[in-house]
């Protein structure tokens, strides 16, 4: 009776060790696939809080010394900036001077300082060895041959693009695909799914995308899971990603160049992706979480033996069995 | 004119169900690989035509297996597929001792067919798994890749998508595997033609092993 207990005690000891392990083994799963959300907010710096006083607010307040009241006014909508979006900005560390001429600190602004020229992205990010790993200068070869530079020319900045209050380098920190595809067609879709913004830049009416797209087979889903880019521009297989938008005559529609083993992708909306994980390591993890599946182009080896192995085991069988029968026949 | 040895085992409407199923998943196989191993510049079918070919194939089947369950079930021959589990081994075990040894010393077959019985136990097992495990799984995952927008987006965070159609192929697979078996073993007998007229003409001649 206790060598009964002794045993029956030790068994649910056993299953409890058991299943405290595999709870741990599942929890290192979930931990390593679940995405890790970061607060990447930042401190901004306290000589904006002047300047934000009023331009992160729908109105704002001010002494007319003329009428020696306080006035309250609406604030043009296109000098209202999202200060949350900002802090999470590549630019969030910067003083609005920076940029701005120091001069808006007074009210109402002197109506000239809207005649000075802003800096210009290139001002800073060109030729400086800090910035060297962007390759801005090839960015900025890649862009003059784009469809937007060539039809609009210097008019067309690259914050049409990449807005410098907000803009955040996903393609480099974002470790989910998803969210770098999100990223980068919002870009796309600001003028293109918007016929006053797309306007501005063509004469013409902004076609529907999902006519012009209606030959793509699961629009939705291609929309959501790959970037405009990776149809509408031409690969450089040494930059980050490609800015030469291609004219929409040029645009890839040939679903092979996706859809198969060395699929284009892994060139460019899998290419960081890809280099990150060679450096970690991490090949399993990337490969199940990141990975949307597309048909033809996921190819595991592990199961491409597999099957080879078996198929060829069946044949092998079969052969054998054959050659049997006829022998004995 | 119909010997005495002759069963009628294939009725009209099964032997329809086998022929569109057979086609059927011949061009799925055939699509199906084109599509897995794509590669630009080495297409057997071009990647769209097989797309729309395994598309349409793939909602053929489904529809075709519809006639296989409920003809199954509105007809006697149901009584086929019925597994006793009860000394399923050992069954199992006299059969492939008899494909692997007795075949080839002109033993007779340990399971002889007749009007109650139309598979040997080998047959009934890969026949059960095929057509109410394997093929069912994937008009399952078939569909919902078909409807993508159906799939759960995310289990834990490896996408859905990629889970289901990972399981699409296998399953797949495992009936290419069958299919080549399937067509070997169908050609065990005295003529190795015998089986593939009875599919066509429905009369299996038992005395043909």
């Amino acid at each position: 009776m206790l060598k009964f207990e002794i045993r029956t005690s030790a068994f649910l000891f056993n299953c409890i060790a058991m299943r405290s392990v595999f709870q741990f083994f599942l929890l290192l799963i979930f931990i390593g696939l679940t995405p890790q959300i970061q607060a990447q907010e930042t401190v901004l710096a306290p000589e904006n809080d002047l300047c934000m006083g009023c331009h992160t607010h729908q109105t704002f307040t001010f002494k007319n010394t003329l009428t020696d009241q306080d006035d309250k006014r609406m604030m043009n909508p296109l000098y209202i900036l999202d200060k949350d979006h900002f802090a999470r900005g590549v630019h969030a560390k910067f003083k609005c001077a920076d940029c701005h001429s120091a001069d808006y600190t007074t009210y109402p602004h002197n109506a000239e300082l809207k005649l000075e020229p802003l800096s210009t992205c290139m001002d800073c990010h060109g030729g400086d060895e800090k910035y060297a790993v962007y390759q801005f200068e090839k960015i900025d070869e890649e862009f003059q041959k784009s469809v937007h530079f060539q039809k609009s020319g210097e008019s067309f900045t690259c914050s049409k693009c990449h807005n410098q209050h907000y803009y955040q380098a996903k393609t480099r920190t974002s470790s989910m695909v998803n969210e770098i595809v999100g990223f980068s067609n919002e870009m796309c879709m600001t003028c293109h799914s918007n016929n006053s913004k797309f306007q501005l830049m063509s004469d013409t009416l902004k076609p529907a995308l999902s006519h012009i797209h209606d030959w793509l087979p699961n629009q939705d889903l291609h929309f959501k899971n790959v970037r405009c880019i990776e149809c509408h521009t031409q690969v450089v297989d040494s930059l980050q990603v490609s800015h030469n938008i291609l004219p929409k005559e040029q645009a890839l529609r040939n679903c092979v160049e996706c859809h198969s083993k060395n699929s284009m992708l892994e060139a460019s909306l899998y290419k960081y992706k890809n280099l990150q994980t060679r450096s970690e390591g991490g090949k399993l993890n990337s490969i199940i979480s990141n990975k949307s599946y597309v048909i033809g182009a996921y190819q595991n080896a592990w199961l491409n033996y597999i099957s080879i192995i078996i198929f060829c085991l069946a044949l092998a069988g079969i052969c054998i069995h054959l050659i049997v029968r006829i022998v004995k026949k | 004119m119909i010997s005495e040895n002759k069963i009628y085992f294939y009725p009209l409407w099964l032997r329809i169900w086998h022929a569109i199923n057979a086609l059927g998943i011949v061009i799925l196989i055939i699509t199906g690989i084109n599509m897995q191993y794509s590669n630009p510049g080495f297409e057997l079918i071009n990647f769209n035509l097989a797309v729309n070919l395994h598309n349409i194939a793939g909602i053929l089947v489904t529809l075709n297996y519809l006639l296989f369950f409920f003809g199954n079930l509105m007809t006697s021959n149901k009584k086929y597929y019925r597994l006793k589990i009860k000394g399923l081994f050992k069954r199992l075990n006299l059969q492939i001792v008899y494909y692997i040894s007795g075949l080839f010393k002109n033993q007779p077959t340990p399971f002889p067919l007749s009007e109650k019985r139309k598979f040997n136990p080998m047959q009934k097992v890969s026949y059960l798994l095929v057509m109410y495990i394997f093929v069912p799984g994937l008009i399952i995952t078939g569909l919902a890749l078909l409807f993508p927008e159906t799939i759960i987006e995310n289990v834990y965070s490896a996408s859905g998508i990629f889970l289901t159609a990972v399981l699409h192929a296998s399953l797949g697979f495992f009936v290419s595997i069958f299919l080549i078996v399937h067509l070997y073993v169908a050609t065990i007998g005295k003529n190795p033609l015998n089986n593939f007229k009875s599919i066509i003409n429905g009369y299996h001649d038992i005395n043909a092993h």
